[in-house]
């Protein structure tokens, strides 16, 4: 969190711009207008706390070569399932010998490199789907909607497996294959708010200046429509991971030796009685990205639910 | 020119309805009405009178209606034009809901006069402000930053901002307290002056209409029931039962203790 | 005798980002078994006011005050679970919009026994009866029906007469009508007042009649708030209102449009500092005119 948040407090008059009641120009309102929700957001502290998980786990995914103990890869037959604190290995050591903490600081890119993607498209494949849906109505409403349903009835893991096991194994796959089962329920949301709110007074002011379909979804119900998907995905965050590390698991996710949290936990699997560290520590670490995300979606959602801000 | 010199706005045995077969509604049944250029016409009646629904058809937001509508000479077809929407504009009854929550009054401004490819939107922007009596201080501000007032304000900046013959009033200042209802009465006699602007005004209130228009329709459940012009009401002479009855009511609140 | 309600220096104040907000700033009034009316326009404190008298100001809303003293007993004095007892028992309130008070899955009579039943020990054929009494009460022509209605299918006009038996079936003191008329008609508006007017004067209730339509309060109430900026700038006798001396209620009064007569413009509202820091005006009358 010290990484993010230094610059505006320290400046007490860039603070005064930033929440003058009355801005000069466009880009003044508009950092003002985040830089409110920042502050709303800090007054949370444990959204705060699950902001400050997340940037570290950005910090070592991006910094992860230089603070990783050892190579990942590197493996030591001799030093085979050490406990945690023993012969240097932090977290300890898992069947081959290579250092669990270097291997979950390298996972955490991966982690990021699903979620990421998974967060960037099925939300946006929902928005396109549920605010066409919402506003058009009609047929298009109840083509787009059936269709929806029909993703939603597949249970979510076995539809996922069939994909890969289709297209085959690997971590592209594992996140086409989640986006595919995830977008149904951000099309239900999409097309709920905006079904809110295409008959709110101000979608009729801009009916009535002329405005087209197109502009109307795009312009007008799209920034509201947002803020709902923002919170939702970082409430499914946690749902998430824990698909791809179910992928990975059953061995259809990334492939060894890549060290993705599910992928070791699955490795582990063998000498969980005996050795639990090798299971444990990938598990800490889902665990609590898990709850980072889903702490910060709370906070998000006090901060950006439209019906609040009133 | 036009048949019927100087009629802005006709309309001739209208009705609306919502839903088919057996949830059909009629909201509005056969009205007829005529607004002179630069005229005020105030349609009054209680919640659930169509007055508001006769709005709606007029602009498009009503889908299903029949009869005849003249605008400026053109008979309104099935869907506007964007023409149309740049000489017909509307305020909403409720400031608080009729301006998008996350945009900016200049937002809102700027975009209006986009769709209508004005030139120049800034020193229109800025003119407008002035017009409708706000400081240039709001121009980069967001709705939840403004009173009930302002807010008002700002709708009627956009529904003007294009420059538009007739402007539609949909109860403007009910969900306002009474001193702010005066500013926006006179801000809005003010424009219509210096804009030569058509109204046809709607609202609940007849002492409101009563100040606002020169001739009055009274509706009651989907009908108007009856034409009068302002003189005949303020002297409270009504034909009409239930104008009869409104005209006390909105008497009799003050006389009685 | 004593006065029904007596309110000392009351305050109430919200602690924002931008520093505190005063709502309601030292106000003082007392209330007899008669209708008064607080009138002021939106962000004057009026309906905090009400609902400051039952204690029901949200976090982080802080309210101060010397007392609010119920029949001589200090409101502020009690703890939370005694405060229940008071509401809807001692104190009730009937609110602008019937539809958000009623719960809208409940039928209309069950709601209104069970309001009964929290506070007065019967049976449920006893609360029925009474229920069915009351509903006749407020002149509903067909109480069974109704009674086994739900919200949804009640005019507005109907949902306020609903919420007025509700509200005065457990025989309260006072009740305190927070714009129970401005939603409605101005034809419907004329009943519901009737019946409110009538059921408080048999009753011998106080009324607190909060409002931001000097018309009705005027024709309505016996004595008058007028509050501004979270201070009473003035208090009258109702139905001298129209003679009222405060440049603010006069700029009110004027403001307003008059059906009968004609102006070219209508006045608009000087608003002046002063009345914002002006000691506010004692709304407490001497116990025997009551």
């Amino acid at each position: 969190m010290s990484e993010l948040n230094t610059s505006p407090e320290t400046k007490q008059s860039l603070h005064d711009w930033l929440v003058s009641d009355a801005p000069t120009s466009r880009r003044q309102a508009k950092l003002s207008s985040y830089y409110r929700a920042w502050l709303t957001l800090k007054s949370n502290p444990m959204a705060m706390f699950g902001l400050a998980i997340l940037a570290a786990l950005l910090f070592i995914a991006a910094f992860a070569p230089w603070l990783a103990p050892a190579d990942p890869f590197e493996q030591d037959l001799a030093a085979r399932l050490l406990p945690p604190g023993e012969g240097g290995y932090i977290f300890g050591s898992d069947s081959l010998g290579r250092d669990i903490l270097s291997r979950l600081m390298y996972g955490s890119r991966i982690t990021l490199y699903i979620v990421g993607l998974v967060a960037l498209m099925a939300p946006i494949v929902g928005l396109f789907v549920g605010t066409a849906a919402g506003y058009l109505g009609g047929w298009v409403d109840v083509v787009l909607m059936r269709i929806t349903d029909i993703f939603l009835a597949f249970p979510r893991l076995v539809l996922a497996l069939a994909f890969v096991s289709a297209l085959g194994a690997g971590i592209e796959n594992a996140v086409l294959a989640i986006v595919l089962t995830a977008w149904p329920p951000y099309a239900r949301i999409a097309r709920a708010e905006t079904l809110t709110i295409r008959n709110a007074d101000f979608i009729h002011a801009i009916k009535l200046q002329g405005a087209g379909a197109m502009r109307i979804i795009t312009r007008h119900i799209w920034p509201l429509c947002i803020s709902s998907l923002v919170i939702r995905v970082t409430l499914d965050m946690a749902g998430i991971i824990l698909t791809a590390a179910g992928l990975g698991f059953l061995g259809l996710g990334a492939q060894p030796p890549s060290p993705e949290w599910g992928a070791m936990i699955s490795a582990g699997r063998k000498f969980i009685l005996d050795h639990w560290w090798v299971v444990t520590m990938p598990g800490l670490a889902i665990f609590t990205v898990s709850l980072a995300f889903n702490l910060l979606g709370d906070g998000l959602r006090d901060v950006l639910d439209p019906k609040k801000n009133k | 020119m036009t048949k019927g010199a100087g009629i802005e706005l006709e309309l001739e045995n209208v009705c609306v309805w919502f839903g088919e077969g057996d949830t059909r509604v009629d909201a509005v049944i056969d009205a007829s009405l005529s607004v002179k250029k630069g005229g005020s016409f105030g349609l009054v009646g209680e919640s659930g009178s169509g007055k508001s629904t006769v709005l709606r058809a007029i602009t498009g937001l009503a889908p299903d209606w029949s009869g005849k509508i003249t605008v400026l000479g053109e008979v309104l077809g099935e869907t506007r034009t964007s023409n149309f929407y740049s000489k017909v504009q509307m305020v909403f009854q409720d400031p608080y809901a009729s301006l998008h929550p996350r945009q900016t009054i200049d937002h809102v401004l700027s975009e209006s006069l986009h769709l209508h490819s004005f030139p120049d939107p800034d020193k229109r922007i800025v003119k407008i402000l002035d017009d409708v009596g706000l400081s240039q201080s709001f121009r980069f501000r967001y709705p939840h930053q403004l009173s009930g007032g302002q807010r008002q304000r700002v709708a009627i900046a956009r529904a003007l901002v294009i420059e538009p013959e007739i402007l539609l009033l949909d109860e403007p200042t009910s969900a306002l307290d009474v001193s702010v209802q005066a500013e926006i009465l006179n801000l809005l006699t003010d424009l219509q002056a210096e804009r030569s602007l058509t109204y046809l005004m709607v609202s609940h209130d007849l002492a409101v209409v009563g100040h606002m228009c020169s001739e009055i329709a009274v509706m009651n459940q989907g009908e108007i029931v009856e034409l009068l012009d302002v003189k005949d009401m303020r002297s409270l002479k009504a034909n009409h039962p239930y104008t009869q009855q409104l005209l006390e009511a909105s008497v009799q609140r003050r006389r009685v203790g | 005798m004593t006065h029904l309600l007596e309110v000392k220096n009351l305050s109430v104040n919200f602690p924002t980002r931008n520093g505190v907000v005063e709502a309601v700033r030292n106000i003082s009034f007392s209330l007899g078994k008669e209708r008064l009316g607080i009138v002021g326009e939106s962000g004057s404190g009026k309906s905090i006011t009400g609902r400051a008298i039952l204690r029901l100001i949200k976090k982080p809303g802080i309210l101060t005050a010397d007392y609010i003293k119920l029949e001589g007993q200090d409101l502020l004095k009690l703890s939370e679970r005694e405060m229940r007892g008071v509401r809807g028992h001692k104190i009730s309130m009937v609110m602008q919009d019937p539809k958000f008070s009623l719960n809208p899955v409940m039928r209309i009579g069950d709601q209104i026994c069970e309001a009964y039943q929290l506070h007065a020990r019967v049976s449920r054929k006893e609360a029925v009866k009474k229920t069915i009494e009351m509903l006749e009460a407020v002149l509903i022509r067909d109480p069974e029906r109704v009674f086994k209605a739900y919200p949804h299918e009640m005019s507005g006009g109907m949902g306020q007469r609903i919420m007025i038996a509700m509200m005065l079936i457990p025989d309260p003191q006072i009740l305190i009508a927070d714009e129970p008329t401005s939603a409605l008609d101005v034809t419907v508006q004329k009943e519901v007042l009737e019946i409110m007017d009538k059921l408080v004067r048999e009753r011998g209730m106080g009324l607190i009649f909060i409002s931001h339509d000097l018309n009705v309060v005027s024709a309505f109430c016996d004595r008058v708030l007028i509050m501004y900026a979270g201070r009473i700038v003035e208090t009258c006798r109702a139905d001298k209102l129209s003679e009222a001396k405060h440049p603010y209620t006069q700029g009110l009064l004027k403001s307003m449009p008059q059906l009968e007569r004609r102006v070219d413009r209508l006045e608009i509202l000087q608003r002046d500092e002063a009345w914002r820091t002006a000691p506010s005006i004692s709304g407490i009358v001497d116990v025997e005119q009551a």
